[in-house]
């Protein structure tokens, strides 16, 4: 499904480079469900946020589902993204002031699905997500779990190939990360490929396989036993 | 682009963008209001003084003679200058081919008119036929003074609409005799002046009747001229000058009056006073069109500032929405859109309670100088498309940075 090879990526910051990616081979089968280690400077981030076409590498090749991703302009890469990628983020990064069924329904709108459908749609992937009865609330309305909760939703609404998360449980409580993460497991089960970054040991291992980065590079990559989240439920 | 999709995502945002929503429309719909009436002042202004000059033909030259201010050629200051029939006709036979109208008066200022009862005191002039035209009279009932008037010297009088409601009341005065100062006279017409009562309150008879009856021999008081207009107005007013200029020369020299004197031999031009007041009224519009232009400006700055704010405001929303797949156009088209619904929303409805507000105090506003504010229509629909056009390219450069921003960037904004 993703194959990485040889990645480089620096950030200049004044007259200072750092170098951040220093060569990085990866790859991940179909139905996979990775987590991304490291300490923070560890570059986990800039990997995520160059898989999710959000940063451009400087170097190195990067195929998804069979596409070369490079030389992307910005109206490709949002196609892609569109098309190959469903976010989550640590932060929600919910549109404040659009209800939850409508943020759900964003994806759905840039691929240009008629309002009735979509909605339809949105309201399908809430209900997965155990959020049917909250559709018509605002953000603020939430709790950080069910915001999350919607994030998810929002990312599966286009169908994505791979679901990127970016510290998915970094800003939960430990109960409401174990069902997020009993959420990402389910989605996991039913096929779906997932990344998800995390410095959270007890989140790593309820993956099934874990990439631990250091200093920009890969210094461990190990599949693992998963621990089922609805076990700490 | 304009897809019902895309204009229930605009409604949604203004929706629940409220305040930011009226705070832009604010400036531009008070931007639009400011112009409009200002132009509606000028307009206003203009309708005013014209009406002024409406009073009598704006072309018209009248000439009047007086007192001899200075010696000349042996004779003394203070020397009485009457104009003659005989100055009249040498004038209008030169300038036959120049002249539009042409009238001589002779005038008595305060003719006592008698009817039945109702007596009063009127200017009563004697004039030709054309004289109607020179102060831009209309006929209410009846007719003028005419050729054969003039020629039969026949006593038979015009009276102005005040006149002929302070004597006859509602009677018709068609066909009445009345008296002026003793002296039958049939009334033949009644007119009416734009200038108003004023105007009306005097009485028109032949003046080859009036020289005979009043007294006046072949003495004339009064010419009154209009020259034919030519292709433009420059070239009117320049033989209008001109005009005025020979006939001043050719009476002084008639009567020994000095070149220097300025008090004998009198001369009007209402053109030129028509040109002075148009000029100014066109450095005043043209003064209130920069006010209201550099409104307009101030507008455009305000929406491009409120664009730039929202922009900065909507970076991470901005950002999100690329991370779920928006293409950069369609992110500088929705903010775009919305900048031009709201500034052309905002700009029609300051152009409606401009519009109302002109409606309303427009025709009631009595002053002199100030007649009628109105605003050409199509004026303020351009004006407004301009500021939505502005608004849209204000909102573009913003817009176009917003689109480029790279959605990592965007999303660590907080």
């Amino acid at each position: 499904m993703i194959t990485i090879k040889d990645l480089h990526k620096s950030y200049t910051m004044g007259t200072n480079s750092l170098h951040v990616l220093k060569g990085i081979n990866f790859s991940v089968e179909e139905g996979e469900l990775v987590s991304i280690m490291g300490s923070s400077g560890s570059g986990k981030s800039t990997l995520l946020n160059i898989l999710g076409m959000l940063d451009e590498a400087d170097q190195g090749s990067y195929t998804l589902d069979g596409t070369p991703i490079k030389n992307l302009n910005e109206k490709i890469a949002a196609r892609y993204r569109n098309k190959f990628l469903g976010f989550i983020f640590q932060s929600f990064n919910l549109i404040n002031y659009k209800s939850a069924l409508d943020n759900v329904g964003m994806p759905l709108y840039y691929q240009g699905m008629k309002r009735s459908e979509r909605i339809d749609k949105a309201m399908a992937y809430l209900e997965k997500v155990g959020l049917a009865n909250w559709a018509h609330h605002m953000p603020n309305e939430l709790s950080g779990g069910q915001k999350q909760r919607v994030a998810i939703a929002r990312a599966l609404a286009s169908d994505p190939k791979v679901l990127l998360a970016d510290e998915p449980t970094g800003a939960l409580d430990t109960k409401t990360s174990y069902e997020v993460m009993e959420l990402i497991q389910g989605i996991n089960d039913e096929g779906k490929t997932i990344l998800v970054v995390t410095h959270e040991d007890d989140i790593a291992h309820m993956t099934k396989r874990i990439v631990n980065l250091k200093d920009g590079l890969i210094i461990d990559d190990t599949k693992i036993n998963q621990v089922r989240a609805s076990a700490h439920v | 682009m304009f897809s019902l999709e895309r204009w229930q995502e605009i409604f949604e945002t203004i929706r629940k963008n409220k305040l930011r929503t009226f705070l832009t429309g604010l400036s531009v719909a008070s931007g639009i209001f400011i112009l409009v009436v200002l132009l509606a002042l000028g307009q206003g202004m203009q309708n005013g003084i014209a009406n002024e000059f409406e009073r009598d033909a704006t072309n018209r030259i009248s000439v009047w003679s007086g007192v001899t201010s200075v010696g000349y050629k042996g004779l003394n200051p203070g020397r009485m200058v009457e104009m003659t029939n005989e100055d009249y006709n040498y004038l209008i036979e030169k300038y036959e081919d120049d002249l539009e109208f042409k009238s001589a008066v002779y005038r008595i200022w305060s003719g006592n008119l008698t009817y039945g009862k109702e007596t009063g005191s009127y200017r009563v002039e004697g004039v030709y036929p054309d004289y109607q035209f020179l102060e831009n009279e209309s006929l209410v009932a009846g007719r003028y003074i005419n050729y054969s008037d003039q020629e039969e010297k026949t006593k038979v009088v015009v009276i102005g609409n005040k006149v002929k409601q302070d004597l006859f009341g509602n009677e018709d005065a068609l066909g009445k005799l009345i008296q002026v100062n003793g002296i039958n006279f049939y009334v033949v017409g009644v007119y009416s002046d734009p200038g108003g009562e004023r105007e009306e309150t005097r009485v028109f008879v032949p003046i080859s009747t009036s020289q005979r009856v009043f007294g006046g021999a072949d003495k004339v008081r009064n010419l009154g001229f209009t020259l034919k207009p030519k292709a433009n107005f420059e070239a009117t007013l320049a033989q209008s000058v001109q005009f005025s200029e020979e006939i001043e020369a050719f009476l002084k020299e008639r009567h020994l009056v000095s070149p220097d004197d300025t008090s004998a031999i009198n001369i009007n031009n209402t053109l030129e006073d028509a040109k002075r007041f148009y000029d100014l009224i066109f450095m005043i519009k043209a003064f209130f069109w920069g006010v209201g232009i550099f409104t307009i400006v101030a507008g455009v700055v305000g929406v491009s500032n409120i664009m730039l704010i929202i922009v900065k405001e909507r970076t991470k929303e901005i950002g999100i929405r690329k991370a779920l797949g928006a293409e950069p156009w369609s992110i500088i088209s929705m903010i775009l859109h919305e900048s031009i619904f709201v500034t052309a929303i905002a700009g029609f409805t300051g152009l409606l309670f401009s519009m109302m507000l002109l409606e309303v105090i427009g025709p009631n506003l009595q002053m002199d100088y100030i007649r009628n504010p109105t605003v050409n229509f199509n004026v303020a629909i351009s004006t407004v498309g301009i500021l939505v056009l502005a608004g849209a390219l204000a909102g573009f450069v913003p817009a176009w940075r917003a689109a480029r921003i790279k959605p990592i960037a965007a999303l660590r904004e907080e």
